[in-house]
């Protein structure tokens, strides 16, 4: 973890602003010197991405989905088309902003959900030893940081952003605050000296920047879904310039096991809504920011006995914000031939998750700290050049 | 690097010293209410001096030698689903579109049996929620039905309500805390489906009168429940596709080695997950008899349909299971898991989780599972070898682990003698701080690992509550002035 103090503070060479702390001086430079955000999205539970993004040109489809199949979907390339519960993305798709990386995941066989959670969460596939998650070493030690620089909506901190480095969850901006705020001084006194010092330092620090915040600031109609009010909230904290790099948002549900065709058409519908408004929400302000959405792994190529599918391997990323290179698959298809699955049964991973997040990690937020320890990423074209 | 080796070693070192180093008397006292219970009482230190700490977590370890609270008896009387049988529930307390429909006579109310009442009941309640009524309330009426569960939900409130008022008024608080971590370990989800009417009989039929017995047992009963049989898929999971059948469904046969038994690194390959689904096809739910279709599965109960049944050879963790066993196959499986060294293993390490630290010491976990070994699995050896621990009555131990948001909220209930009044206000409270009550939706429960209920949203949100609590001013609960020694607010009180 110490290693982390030697890295050169690269925030702070970027906008040239010295020994000031990055977040004030960008926040008194005005919107020029706007921070570069990564919002991470993770679907637990595996989303069914050969629903999600239909590969109907592979002629093994219908074959391994004869009930799950679908007839219609919504033209991608020729080969991909996407889910129509999805229509909401096609827009951002047409406009060159959404980027799909297929047959993506991890290196590690596991079919666990809670492993391979905690596998790419902690960015270390296979390493159950690792403490801190890649999201948090992604953050750099700078001497006075933002204290909402990473921020994951939600009655707790993910994983992906626990370690070192100061990071906070929040159900709502507005809920983040102290009923009592006469005591808040006392309480803050008390924690200090207790084994809880750093969290309840984090909280107040971020409590007083969070509570300078105008009210809400959108006019855009976010769908009433965890993942809308989680993007919302996202959304506001970008437009508000508090300094934030780093923000994190789930939605569960996508174990499809039994009758999954009815239960993703909602669930696809839901996502896609809440990935729409957040980018109509966010405007030109999305040039400074990237969306990647991850999950677990894939499901089985083959639908399983209950009109769903079980445990499987490589899935999909979306991912689009301002410098990515949208209305493009990255990656290689893999095929889903009997010879082309792996193991005989799941569609097989071309593309390291890795190789993808190291690439919006270096390229998007500029940071050069190697995140993944010991994983050397492919040559990948996700950000234009 | 090398000096990061250094400083892993001496705090491990520092860590290993914590759990050498022993508890004062006045320290051992409040330890052991922290644990074994969901917070202490006003009084309850005095009264566990009073019997002597020994013979107070004896008679904890054996529920049925202390007399219930009968505060707690005179509540739960007035849940009237939670002990009648699955099938008597979906007879009296049908889902929601039954209601409507009857109440908009497309369904005819029965004329005869026992269900009659109560069904005229739920409609009532529906007229007036739905379409307004020509009937006048009293004022005391329309109270209760504003905070009156719609109907429908009744069973599932009255499973919440019943948790709540266990956690906070019995005095059997060992069996509440075990019956909450056990149920969260064998986890179902009450908003799936037919869940919503079997999991009140899951909690109270195949959880709790096992959880200081046998674990084989305690994973028998949870394998032929209906409602682990429904949350996870096997009921429809079937022999190769042919007329009915439609196939294989592993999300049983993984969750079961995964989080039921093996642990993830218990020793199984994917073969072995296939393996066991073809075993336990034909585990599956019946319909009370004369209520078929989609609505029967909510009154069902276990059974064997061999024609689902896949009567091959399976090979299970490397043990042959000959061919045409019938629910056999499945028997056998549940007895080679229960037996596993692995299985012995994860359970041990899972409880010195919950009741000694977040990162046990290995000593502690390799005994505990070891006497699983020697007792063929008893639950309550287990648990009174590792209340004799000597890391369990340690510095390492006290006061190290974070409360969740139930024994936070419920500790700080007892804590300040309230009274509940409503306790799905708790509830609904227990979902703000990510923790609905029998709603967790993955199979893998909620976290036992305190540093993982450790973060700003949550440190806010218990502030805030315990600032309601103490103005009295928390929905549902009546609070009469606190005990002067005791500050909700303070840093160890976040912690057990």
């Amino acid at each position: 973890m110490e290693r982390r103090a030697f890295f050169k503070s690269s925030g702070l060479a970027l906008f040239g602003a010295g020994a000031v702390p990055g977040w004030l001086a960008r926040a008194a430079q005005g919107p020029k010197a706007r921070r570069r955000v990564l919002v991470t999205i993770f679907q637990r539970g595996a989303m069914d991405g050969l629903s999600a993004v239909v590969p109907y040109g592979d002629p093994a489809y219908r074959v391994l989905r004869p009930t799950l199949a679908l007839d219609r979907t919504l033209d991608l390339d020729g080969f991909l088309g996407l889910h129509p519960a999805l229509a909401p993305l096609k827009p951002l798709w047409d406009a060159k902003q959404l980027a799909i990386v297929e047959a993506a995941g991890s290196p590690d066989p596991t079919r666990s959900h809670f492993d391979a959670q905690d596998y790419m969460e902690s960015g270390t596939p296979g390493l159950k030893a690792t403490r801190d998650g890649w999201l948090n070493r992604t953050l750099e030690r700078t001497a006075q940081p933002s204290p909402v620089r990473a921020v994951a909506v939600g009655s707790d901190l993910p994983r992906m952003l626990r370690g070192p480095q100061p990071a906070v969850a929040l159900s709502s901006v507005s809920d983040f605050r102290l009923r009592d705020a006469m005591a808040a001084p006392e309480l803050e006194a008390s924690f200090a000296k207790s084994s809880m010092a750093n969290l309840s330092r984090e909280t107040f620090e971020a409590m007083r920047i969070l509570k300078a915040l105008p009210a809400s600031n959108t006019t855009v109609a976010y769908p009433a879904t965890r993942l809308g009010r989680s993007l919302q909230e996202i959304a506001r904290l970008i437009k508000a310039d508090v300094g934030l790099e780093l923000a994190f948002a789930d939605m569960g549900g996508w174990d499809t096991h039994i009758n999954q065709a009815q239960r993703l058409t909602q669930l696809l519908g839901e996502f896609g809504g809440a990935l729409a408004a957040f980018w109509q929400d966010l405007g030109d302000r999305l040039e400074d920011v990237a969306v990647v959405t991850m999950s677990e792994f894939g499901r089985t190529a083959r639908e399983n006995g209950t009109r769903g599918t079980d445990h499987g391997h490589a899935n999909l990323m979306f991912a689009f914000g301002g410098g990515i290179q949208g209305g493009r698959v990255h990656g290689t298809w893999p095929g889903l031939a009997k010879e082309q699955l792996y193991e005989g049964r799941d569609l097989a991973v071309t593309t390291d998750f890795r190789t993808v997040l190291s690439q919006l990690v270096t390229g998007h937020l500029g940071q050069s700290a190697p995140v993944f320890p010991g994983f050397a990423p492919q040559p990948f074209s996700l950000l234009r050049a | 690097m090398n000096r990061a080796i250094l400083a892993c070693l001496s705090l491990t070192l520092l860590a290993n010293d914590a759990y050498q180093a022993k508890l004062a008397k006045d320290q051992q006292i409040t330890h052991a209410l922290n644990r074994l219970t969901f917070g202490a009482r006003p009084g309850d230190v005095e009264a566990v001096k009073k019997l002597g700490l020994k013979k107070w977590i004896d008679r904890q370890l054996h529920p049925e030698t202390i007399a219930e609270n009968p505060k707690l008896t005179e509540k739960l009387a007035e849940l009237k689903t939670i002990s009648l049988s699955a099938p008597e529930m979906a007879a009296a307390y049908p889902p929601p579109q039954v209601i409507k429909a009857m109440a908009e006579g497309k369904i005819p109310m029965p004329t005869e049996g026992a269900e009659r009442e109560q069904l005229a009941a739920l409609v009532t309640i529906y007229k007036r929620r739905n379409q307004g009524s020509d009937e006048k309330l009293t004022p005391a009426q329309r109270k209760s039905l504003l905070l009156s569960p719609p109907p429908g939900q009744t069973v599932a409130a009255e499973l919440v309500e019943a948790k709540v008022y266990r956690a906070t008024y019995s005095e059997r608080q060992l069996q509440e805390v075990l019956a909450d971590f056990w149920f969260n370990h064998f986890n179902v989800y009450l908003d799936k489906g037919a869940d919503r009417y079997l999991t009140t009989s899951y909690e109270r039929d195949a959880i709790r009168p096992f959880v200081l017995g046998k674990f084989r047992d305690l994973l028998r009963a949870t394998a032929t429940h209906p409602a682990m049989l429904f949350y996870l898929d096997n009921w429809q999971s079937t022999t190769a596709a042919k007329g009915r059948a439609k196939g294989l469904n592993e999300n049983y046969a993984r969750e079961l080695m995964e989080l039921h038994t093996l642990g993830v690194d218990g020793g199984y390959t994917q073969q072995d997950v296939i393996e066991v689904a073809r075993c336990f096809t034909g585990w599956t739910i019946r319909a009370p008899s004369g209520r078929g279709g989609r609505a029967g599965i909510y009154g069902g109960e276990f059974f064997f349909n061999p024609r689902l049944h896949d009567t091959g050879e399976k090979t299970v963790l490397g043990v042959k299971i000959p061919a045409g066993g019938g629910q056999q196959d499945g028997e056998r499986v549940l007895e080679i898991l229960a037996h596993h060294p692995s299985t012995s293993r994860y359970l041990a390490r899972k409880l010195a989780l919950r009741f000694v630290a977040d990162e046990p010491p290995a000593a502690l976990v390799e005994r505990l599972a070891a006497k699983f070994r020697a007792t063929d699995g008893d639950l309550g050896q287990v648990m009174a070898t590792l209340f004799e621990s000597k890391e369990f009555w340690s510095q390492g131990a006290y006061q190290s682990k974070m409360k969740s948001p139930l024994e936070l909220v419920v500790s700080a209930v007892r804590a300040a003698g309230a009274e509940v009044e409503r306790p799905l206000a708790l509830a609904n409270l227990l979902k703000g701080m990510g923790q609905p009550l029998y709603r967790k939706q993955e199979p893998t429960g909620y976290s036992n690992n305190g540093e993982d209920w450790t973060n700003s949203a949550s440190l806010l949100a218990r502030l805030n509550f315990a600032t309601a609590l103490e103005a009295n001013k928390v929905p549902g609960l009546r609070a009469a002035s606190l005990p002067s020694a005791l500050n909700l607010r303070a840093p160890e009180f976040q912690k057990r």
